[in-house]
């Protein structure tokens, strides 16, 4: 008996030990290099509602990303079939499919071309009437599946480098679920220009101006065939008032954002405000000379994201892979912007369904509070067990200290994410964990009154009270789980610490108490208990 | 000390018929009330957007909302938040057709052209999508009704079938008795709620754990009483230790509602009544329930 009292003891003092050498990380914030070469170096890390930052979801619009490339096996569509003289009086997308029309001559050899030169189209199917043969085509839906994945990952490594190249510390980017992408900048100062750099599209796109129709008529009337307007933005002399500027383009792409190898911000020169010069890559650089090249005299539009941002005159053949965009914009923009094209486009929109912002003063003053309620309410339970039990009381509070540690180095070791939720978890934890000793003492009482020994009856009291505290923690815990599924950011934090406050619980309220009496049984000091 | 002398007696179960109609009156209110008016819903599940701010000056909620004119918002629900004289406000902004994420720059242009750009801070927003907080309303709904239930089959295959359906009876009391008195002190229904609902859920079920323990213990031990005898007795018995429990969990609760700030304050409140109402609903709807069946049988 002796001996599995101090066994027990050694245990648990070593089991203390270790919980403190957990915790130093987290109290001293930084630790010395010897220490993480063999100690533990985790910690616990302020959720974003402590520290402050950002916490944002985007969905991918993944059905953009399927249409952009249906619009593109059109275009191939309509070369093959014009190369193969195959004519077709008509050919339009319908959201993520193709409708087709054939006439009945040549519908067997319009169906055996896409079937062989097409392997990711299905024919959906395939109406015929007197005038002709209407096909219906989509993306084979294999094709389709890896589509939509490839450009929700695609996204999330387009933000990963924004991100990184905007220069928060230790973000998180995470994919949840099918189209949502996660984002967490703990301690940003700027939420409003993050939103902006991760939310641009950021397509760079290169497209020739129509000079043969008129803007304005084509603004009345629509846009010819092969044409399209797009808007550019002009500040007026005067600075203050912005114009918009329809301009007419020939719908087709020249070159795109792909191609650009390195974006700058340079200065301007007298009037003109900065502006961002672009450095394409090899490849980049070829094209873009043919294309200059071929149009000397003409207006080459760049458009950033459906916005023409200037259209300059092709005076000469441009070699040396080096374009600029200028435009109206400050130095704070032309960053942002050589950022996001730096980083690439992504391959479809983003839209933010979700945010939370916090910032950093407030999450000061909530950390200042849990505090502040986590003292004061120790402090209020920790009395009124020594008024009401004495020196059981006291033993109670002498686990509830052990209680604290051991969840704070769980916590610590987990790398859990503290927030006030889970604050508020630890507050309610030393509400409630008194309850096992309560149980205990409450039989323990009975027991005495009953007329029982000392020794009877803290071995009674234990031994029956034992089922009504593990039920009683059990279906806690439980609903602690669910609310770990349920939940998300900051409740997530109060069900880790509702949960693991629990297990510690357990441990120091019932164990840990008991070695004492053990202890004192065991010395044969046990005459009377003071409860 | 002892709050409960021994060998007290408290005829509990003679109360029961009256218990149950008052039980029963208030849970319909709240359910007419939940019907009728709706809980007051966050933008956690709503969607839309939440906008804390604060104020150096001494700004009036008039103020605020003529800040807000110049961008249109006027016609958000504005709240004081915080303490007296800490000029923070709760802004909710019920536009949610535009592109989320932008209003909040929004508000913050229309507070600098208004107060000055150093003048305030925006301490906090939150926006959530339609879609997002549609998913979340549903999600924190199953939530609690499946914990109800699992706690419910957890007391049945602990003890047994009736006292599980009085746990699951007693239960859905607490969470509604918790929704009335959050839709009567207008706090707004958000995820941190669910967290609270799903506490009370873990926590009120502990108290009828106890006291079935004890029926259970004392059916064996006194075979010759009536079962409404031992039922009493066992609550008596353990009614030391429900008042304790919940007293020392309403002392933490007391100290997180004054002390721990607005925004765990709804929290704290929930929590609050949830815990107050288990200690009720354990001795007034939990045990009777048991005798009932028996009766009923």
């Amino acid at each position: 008996m002796q001996r599995g009292v101090f066994v027990r003891i050694v245990i648990f003092l070593g089991v203390a030990l270790a919980a403190l050498i957990y915790l130093v990380p987290s109290l001293v914030g930084e630790v010395p290099s010897w220490w993480s070469s063999f100690l533990p170096a985790e910690r616990i890390h302020l959720g974003l509602d402590l520290q402050g930052g950002s916490h944002l979801i985007l969905e991918v619009k993944v059905e953009k990303a399927v249409e952009n490339t249906v619009e593109r096996v059109k275009g191939d569509l309509d070369n093959l079939l014009k190369g193969k003289s195959v004519s077709y009086s008509e050919m339009v997308r319908k959201g993520a499919e193709i409708q087709l029309k054939v006439p009945s001559a040549s519908a067997d050899k319009a169906r055996d071309l896409i079937k062989s030169e097409f392997s990711n189209l299905v024919v959906v199917s395939s109406r015929a009437d007197p005038g002709g043969v209407e096909f219906l085509l989509a993306l084979h839906e294999r094709e389709l599946r890896s589509l939509r994945e490839d450009t929700v990952d695609q996204s999330l490594e387009t933000i990963r480098n924004r991100i990184d190249q905007f220069g928060v510390s230790e973000p998180i980017i995470q994919r949840r679920g099918r189209q949502d992408i996660l984002v967490q900048l703990p301690g940003i100062q700027d939420p409003e220009r993050a939103k902006e750099i991760i939310g641009k599209t950021a397509l760079l796109e290169f497209k020739l101006v129509d000079e043969v129709h008129s803007v304005e008529e084509a603004v009345r009337k629509g846009p010819p065939p092969g044409t399209e307007i797009l808007y550019g933005y002009s500040t007026r002399s005067n600075g203050a008032a912005v114009e918009k500027v329809p301009y007419l383009l020939d719908s087709r792409t020249l070159m795109t954002g792909e191609y650009i190898a390195d974006a700058r911000v340079r200065p301007g020169s007298g009037l003109e405000g900065p502006y961002v010069e672009l450095i394409l890559s090899s490849s980049g650089a070829r094209l873009f000379e043919r294309i200059t090249g071929e149009n000397v005299k003409r207006r080459l539009a760049i458009i950033l994201d459906n916005r023409v941002y200037s259209a300059p005159v092709i005076q000469e053949r441009i070699g040396g892979g080096r374009a600029s965009i200028t435009g109206s914009f400050d130095m704070k923009d032309a960053r942002d912007l050589a950022i996001v094209l730096r980083a690439g486009a992504l391959p479809a929109p983003v839209e933010i369904v979700e945010e939370r912002t916090v910032g950093p003063s407030l999450g000061r003053d909530s950390i200042r509070q849990g505090v502040i309620s986590f003292v004061v309410g120790s402090a209020l339970v920790v009395l009124f067990m020594v008024a009401y039990y004495k020196g059981a009381g006291l033993l109670a509070n002498v686990a509830l200290v052990f209680n604290v540690l051991f969840l704070l180095a769980v916590l610590a070791g987990f790398q859990a994410v503290l927030t006030l939720p889970g604050i508020a978890g630890m507050v309610l934890t030393m509400g409630m964990a008194v309850d096992a000793n309560v149980l205990i003492n409450e039989r323990i009482r009975e027991e005495l009154r009953a007329g029982r020994s000392p020794r009877a009856a803290v071995e009674a009291g234990y031994e029956r009270a034992l089922p009504a505290i593990l039920d009683s923690n059990i279906t806690t815990f439980l609903s602690g789980l669910i609310l770990f599924q349920f939940g998300t950011g900051p409740v997530k934090g109060f069900a880790v610490t509702l949960c693991v406050g629990i297990v510690t619980t357990v441990l120091t309220a019932v164990y840990l108490t008991r070695i004492y009496y053990d202890y004192r049984m065991a010395a044969r000091r046990l005459n009377r208990i003071s409860i | 000390m002892e709050i409960i002398k021994p060998g007290t007696q408290i005829p509990f179960t003679r109360y029961r018929r009256l218990a149950v109609v008052i039980s029963t009156v208030v849970n319909l209110s709240v359910l007419v009330l939940l019907f009728m008016k709706g809980p007051n819903l966050g933008v956690d599940f709503a969607g839309g957007t939440t906008v804390h701010a604060k104020f150096q000056q001494k700004v009036s909620i008039p103020q605020v909302r003529q800040a807000l004119g110049r961008s249109g918002l006027e016609d958000s629900t504005i709240q004081d938040f915080g303490q007296d004289g800490s000029n923070e406000f709760l802004i909710r902004l019920e536009k949610t057709s535009v592109q989320l994420g932008t209003l909040g720059e929004e508000v913050r242009r229309s507070f600098s052209q208004q107060f000055g750009a150093d003048r305030f801070e925006i301490r906090r927003i939150e926006s959530v999508g339609p879609k997002v907080g549609k998913d979340l309303r549903q999600r924190g709904l199953l939530s609690v009704i499946v914990a109800t239930i699992m706690m419910g089959v957890y007391i049945w295959f602990r003890f047994e079938l009736r006292f599980g359906l009085g746990a699951v009876i007693a239960l859905i009391h607490d969470v509604l008795i918790t929704v009335g008195a959050l839709m009567l002190a207008n706090y707004e229904f958000d995820l941190t709620i669910v967290a609270a609902l799903l506490t009370i859920v873990g926590f009120s079920v502990n108290d009828t754990v106890v006291v079935c323990d004890r029926i259970r213990e004392n059916m064996r031990k006194i075979r010759r009483e009536s079962l409404e005898t031992i039922v009493n007795t066992s609550i008596n018995e353990t009614l030391s230790r429900t008042i304790l429990t919940t007293g020392t969990a309403l002392l933490v609760l007391f100290a997180l509602f004054f002390l721990g700030g607005g925004v765990i304050r709804p929290f704290a409140f929930a929590l609050l009544v949830g815990f107050f109402s288990g200690v009720y609903s354990t001795i007034f709807i939990a045990s009777p329930v048991i005798l009932f069946w028996e009766k009923g049988k």
